[in-house]
């Protein structure tokens, strides 16, 4: 059963609190019972206590899954970027270090990548994924585009992200503000930036 | 076109060559068993089917790369002893007892290891016997026992009623109990597991221990047929038995078996990361720490231009996104969304009375 149309992921990762309940919460999936899949990074601990979750974009055209040499990688009909298979995977760590939002997880002891599949046991039977259903702040959401819209007035969902001369359209969105009419994100720019660290922690009053 | 054209001439030659080595290993089919020739022809359109599939799978950039550098690494002379004992260990650690699919789940672990062993052992016996390899005579002068022959030339002879004969004769009834058993392990944890019954789909995950379960249960049936029933539907029993295994060797090259032949590239591999290992490292380009050998940075960026992605940046000392560590990756789609926001939500930068405030180039790339 295919993950429903109307129910699509948010992410805004500047509403994020370092609460770690979705990490936590992630590793309760029964895809990768035990594993969490998220990954929560501090910005810059020395300028901002700001924190980062990042699960899977869901690439449309998957760069893991492209340099797969093992073709372990596979993108289901429905957009969802499956974790690797395991009688495939030969855990060369290819699709680790080319995933552009830096997402797959290599565990050495299983010779085996692992990533987030959005919850693949839930969102295909029409349920949230675990890490959204526990964020206390909204950094991570899961529902239809009417209610993100609601709740998000100032913010609307982007899927492109650029990396140098690479576009990406993912089927995971990001929030950023309306008034600015962006279309694309362009992340290696941020190369050359540094972390606005006030900025990002408002973004939860808002 | 020409991937194809390679993978079929590929398919045919090592086709050609199995067929040579039947009829040399039977002496001219003198051993060769016409009632199993069914057998023979299914095993033949199996091995081109498996050398055209592997073929083609090593002609996508990624793999070709791998292959090519994996076979490069292991045969360096100044690698090679440290790799053959590697090498042994391995193949002991990983495929004989498949360590790391006990560390995935004890059940699974259980599960595989029935069933590899059973089909390694099973496979062991039946092919040199269906191809005539392997053929048994009755010792000249001793009508008590048996001698083993092997590509015609003799071996061990053993007494018929002796344990050993008792082992031998009956290594296929072992194989379909450690196959039974496995096929058993599996599907409870396919039938129970919600993380697995979510991502399952039949034909590549329960089609094949159903065939395993048919070549196994059928097998036994004959051997209960003869030993105890008085060969009771015996020829009924071995057509099945004989359309359930030449299904099966058809499928082969299609399904999920297809990762017998796959996965040995994990030998290969690791012999890339130890010595990748022991490299110069790549130094993420703007925190600076290492995260990966920099040869396996330059093969990705090669494959990725092969494959047709564009990660290159302007900037002359980042050059291309690959030079940029996954950590830094994550933080810099939070920084990018930050920087969206600024100015919009109120507040501004965090270091705006610092001059400067952006990271320096000199930090950036060290």
């Amino acid at each position: 059963m295919p993950v429903p149309e109307n129910h699509e992921f948010f992410i805004d990762p500047g509403r994020c609190i370092g609460c770690q309940a979705c990490v936590h919460a992630c590793s309760e999936c029964d895809t990768h019972r035990g594993h969490s899949m998220i990954h929560l990074d501090f910005v810059d601990r020395a300028l901002t206590t700001q924190t980062v979750p990042v699960i899977c974009m869901h690439c449309d055209s998957p760069t893991c899954a492209e340099v797969c040499p093992a073709d372990a990688i596979k993108r289901s009909e429905d957009g969802v970027v499956q974790t690797a298979r395991k009688p495939r995977c030969i855990a060369c760590n290819n699709c680790v270090l080319a995933c552009p939002f830096g997402v797959p997880k290599m565990k050495a002891d299983f010779e085996l990548m692992m990533k987030c599949d959005m919850c693949y046991d839930r969102t295909s039977v029409g349920k949230k994924p675990m890490c959204a259903t526990v964020c206390p702040s909204g950094a991570l959401y899961f529902g239809t585009r009417d209610q993100i819209e609601s709740l998000r007035r100032a913010a609307t969902p982007i899927n492109q992200f650029r990396f140098g001369e690479q576009l990406i359209h993912t089927k995971v969105h990001m929030m950023v503000p309306k008034s600015r009419g962006r279309e694309i994100v362009d992340v290696a720019a941020a190369l050359f930036e540094a972390p606005v660290g006030q900025d990002m922690s408002l973004n939860i009053l808002q | 076109m020409h991937e194809r054209v390679r993978a079929t001439i590929w398919g045919a030659g090592m086709t050609a060559l199995l067929g040579v080595l039947i009829v040399l290993g039977s002496r001219r089919l003198d051993h060769f068993d016409a009632a199993l020739v069914g057998y023979t022809f299914a095993t033949l359109f199996a091995t081109f089917g498996i050398v055209y599939r592997y073929s083609m799978w090593l002609q996508r950039p990624p793999t070709r790369r791998y292959w090519v550098r994996g076979w490069q690494l292991f045969l360096n002379p100044r690698y090679l002893g440290n790799n053959l004992l590697q090498f042994l260990r391995r193949v002991g650690v990983m495929f004989a007892l498949n360590a790391f699919i006990w560390r995935r789940g004890t059940m699974r672990g259980a599960a595989h290891w029935c069933l590899m062993w059973g089909c390694v052992i099973a496979a062991a016996i039946t092919f040199p016997l269906v191809f005539g390899w392997v053929h048994f005579e009755t010792v000249e002068g001793d009508l008590q026992s048996y001698r083993a022959y092997v590509f015609g030339f003799p071996t061990l002879a053993f007494p018929i009623h002796s344990w050993i004969a008792f082992a031998v004769f009956h290594g296929l009834v072992w194989a379909s109990i450690l196959v039974i058993i496995g096929v058993m392990l599996a599907m409870k944890r396919r039938m129970t597991d919600h993380g697995a019954a979510a991502v399952q789909q039949f034909a590549e995950d329960y089609l094949p221990l159903i065939a395993l379960f048919a070549i196994s249960a059928t097998g036994l049936m004959l051997t209960a047929s003869y030993t105890w029933m008085r060969g009771y539907a015996y020829d009924f029993l071995a057509i099945l038995h004989a359309i359930t295994v030449i299904l099966t060797l058809l499928w082969l090259p299609f399904g999920k078996f297809f990762h017998i032949f796959q996965r040995p590239a994990q030998l290969g591999v690791s012999f890339y990361k130890d010595i990748g290992a022991r490299l110069e490292q790549a130094n993420c380009r703007r925190c600076g720490e290492p995260f990966a050998s920099r040869m396996h940075v330059e093969d990705l960026i090669d494959v990725e231009r092969e494959l047709g992605y564009r990660y290159e940046l302007e900037d002359r000392e980042v050059q291309h996104y690959q030079w940029i560590c996954p950590r830094c990756r994550r933080l810099l789609l939070s920084i990018a969304q930050a920087n969206e926001w600024a100015g919009v939500r109120g507040g501004g930068p965090l270091l705006s009375d610092l001059p400067n405030a952006g990271i320096s180039s000199s930090d950036r790339h060290q």
